[in-house]
């Protein structure tokens, strides 16, 4: 799959076993409205790193930056060895399809059913009706999706359809959408958000048993206190449009967090 | 500024202009209705020439059906028209309802056009566009398809494109942030959601086609209505009530069907 994703210039090569991620003065600007400036930080391949901060702090803002979603107003970013700013629409796409993305909704196909919502990411690599819908699938595609959904522990529902499912499964039927992808990195907006706190936490540690297992990056947004110290390796804190915290999760504690999550004091 | 709330006024007030604008409305309706009413005299002379016994509505009855046969197959030939000028402008008005919307539209220019494109369509009548399209292809069913093709990519258009912008845009985003090209967004992730409201719309497509059908007979354009017309025109009006009457049938029978299937589908 990497063949087609020749390097956009001469500097991705030199990060191949470097950081997977490097953001260096990033800015973005919403109608005169600085929401993030001068952002700077770099992960590491294989570790879950968890964005803290208050709402409205710009943690979503970031995430879609990262992949142009949202356009950045000023900066660098160099993911998995790309020089993202400097990606052309189709190279862009590319890259993309190797980012695996959750939601805070599920944001699935409703009247389709589990396996063709699965079966969808595999349109970062495959096009046509054999990537639109089970039934025209080849049979290695049904298989891996079967795979994918076996790792969420949803084999079983596969013909189901999606809206028929409970908040928590369908979030799972989400996340094997997004390793239908093979994804070399995650990135997941409040995943938890929508789901009731056992859910929730059963999704957190599927993702990070999914870093683990396939020495994935994750870059998540979390709102609650405990499943960043849980689920992560490292945190980064955002506040005034920086990076106001960046440590190990090993050497955080709670009190010294809570400050990103109590919305009094955001500004 | 006073401690107590004080509700609005219950009428606000209407500047000159708006004064002037309510005149002219009621100026238009009255003399609309005053330039166009039929005179009086005529119209209770022509009321009675109806009863008389050698008036039209006399003459119709009984409705005469000996040609039963050779209407029937115009009637098909009718229903034909409709299907084929609806399936034919149902197709074509996806790519102009996508072409249409805010969200999947390539480029603005394009999107106006083609929302220009389905706003003509929808305004000049299908009677119209049969006109035309015997002119350029002579008469018969083939300037009839082309006319409820054409005015059915105004009426499917219009609604293919709303359902397309109500549904959740969620599933489209997170399908272009995969990397899906545009049309697998919106073959797999559009399509899916606007189903209901595309089978919906369809139906009744179809049902103000063969309505329109009928209709389009009297201008030459082939189907049942060329009967009529002829019927009409050589006073046989016994046998212009037979071909109303399987006119009315046939509408019957497929908005029943059309409701039916609707009602499966919802
Ligand atoms: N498209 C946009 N146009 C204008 N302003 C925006 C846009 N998107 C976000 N903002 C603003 O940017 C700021 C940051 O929003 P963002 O969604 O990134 O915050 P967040 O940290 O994710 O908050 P939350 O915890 O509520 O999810 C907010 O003040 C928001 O109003
Ligand atoms: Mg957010």
């Amino acid at each position: 799959m990497n063949a087609h994703l020749a390097p956009a210039n001469a500097l991705s090569g030199s990060t191949k076993l470097g950081p997977v991620l490097v953001v260096s003065d990033l800015a973005k600007t919403f109608d005169d409205r600085r929401i993030l400036s001068g952002l700077d930080f770099a992960l590491a391949p294989g570790q879950s790193t968890a964005l803290i901060g208050a709402n409205g702090s710009g943690k979503s803002t970031l995430l879609k930056c990262l992949i142009r979603l949202i356009e950045p107003t000023e900066g660098k970013i160099e993911m998995l060895g790309r020089d993202v700013r400097a990606l052309a629409p189709r190279d862009l796409r590319a890259f993309r399809a190797q980012v695996g993305i959750v939601w805070q909704r599920h944001n699935l196909v409703p009247r389709l059913s589990v396996l063709s919502n699965v079966i969808h990411g595999v349109q970062s690599r495959l096009s046509g009706p054999r990537a639109w819908f089970q039934a025209l699938a080849p049979a290695e595609v049904r298989a891996e999706a079967m795979l994918c959904l076996d790792r969420v522990g949803l084999a079983d529902r596969a013909v189901a359809r999606v809206d028929s499912l409970s908040g928590g499964q369908q979030q799972r039927v989400a996340i094997a959408r997004m390793l239908m992808q093979r994804p070399a990195f995650i990135l997941a907006d409040e995943p938890d958000a929508s789901l009731d706190p056992q859910t929730g936490e059963e999704v957190m540690a599927l993702l990070l048993s999914l870093v683990r297992e396939k020495g994935l990056s994750l870059l998540m947004i979390s709102h609650r206190l405990e499943h960043t110290l849980e689920f992560s390796d490292r945190i980064l804190g955002l506040a005034q449009g920086r990076i106001a915290l960046d440590l190990p999760t090993a050497d955080a504690d709670a009190a010294g967090l809570r400050r990103f999550f109590d919305h009094e004091e955001a500004s | 500024m006073t401690d107590l709330p004080v509700p609005p006024a219950r009428f606000s007030h209407r500047s000159l202009s708006e004064y002037v604008a309510i005149l002219l409305v009621l100026a238009l309706v009255v003399s609309s209705l005053a330039a166009t009413a039929p005179a009086l005299d005529k119209l209770s002379r022509g009321i009675a020439r109806l009863f008389a016994p050698s008036g039209m509505l006399m003459q119709m009855f009984p409705p005469d059906f000996s040609r039963i046969v050779p209407i029937s197959w115009k009637l098909l030939e009718t229903l034909q028209m409709a299907v084929a000028g609806c399936f034919l402008g149902l197709l074509l008005a996806i790519p102009f309802a996508i072409l249409a919307t805010d969200r999947l539209s390539p480029h603005p220019v394009v999107r106006h056009t083609a929302r220009g494109v389905i706003a003509l369509f929808r305004t000049v009548p299908d009677l119209v566009w049969a006109i035309i399209f015997i002119i350029i292809v002579g008469l018969g069913p083939a300037a009839g398809v082309m006319a409820i093709m054409v005015d059915k990519i105004g009426f499917a258009g219009r609604f293919f494109a709303e359902a397309m912008e109500e549904t959740d845009p969620g599933p489209q985003d997170a399908m272009r942030a995969i990397g899906a090209s545009r049309l697998g967004t919106i073959v797999s992730s559009v399509f899916p959601a606007c189903l209901p409201s595309f089978t919906a719309t369809s139906l009744f497509a179809l049902e103000k086609s063969v309505r329109g059908s009928a209709a389009l007979g009297l201008v030459g354009a082939g189907g049942i209505g060329v009967d009529l017309k002829v019927a009409f025109d050589l006073f046989n009006y016994d046998e212009a009530l037979a071909i109303i009457l399987m006119m009315l049938v046939l509408v019957i029978a497929v908005e029943q069907g059309s409701g039916w299937i609707r009602r499966k589908l919802i």
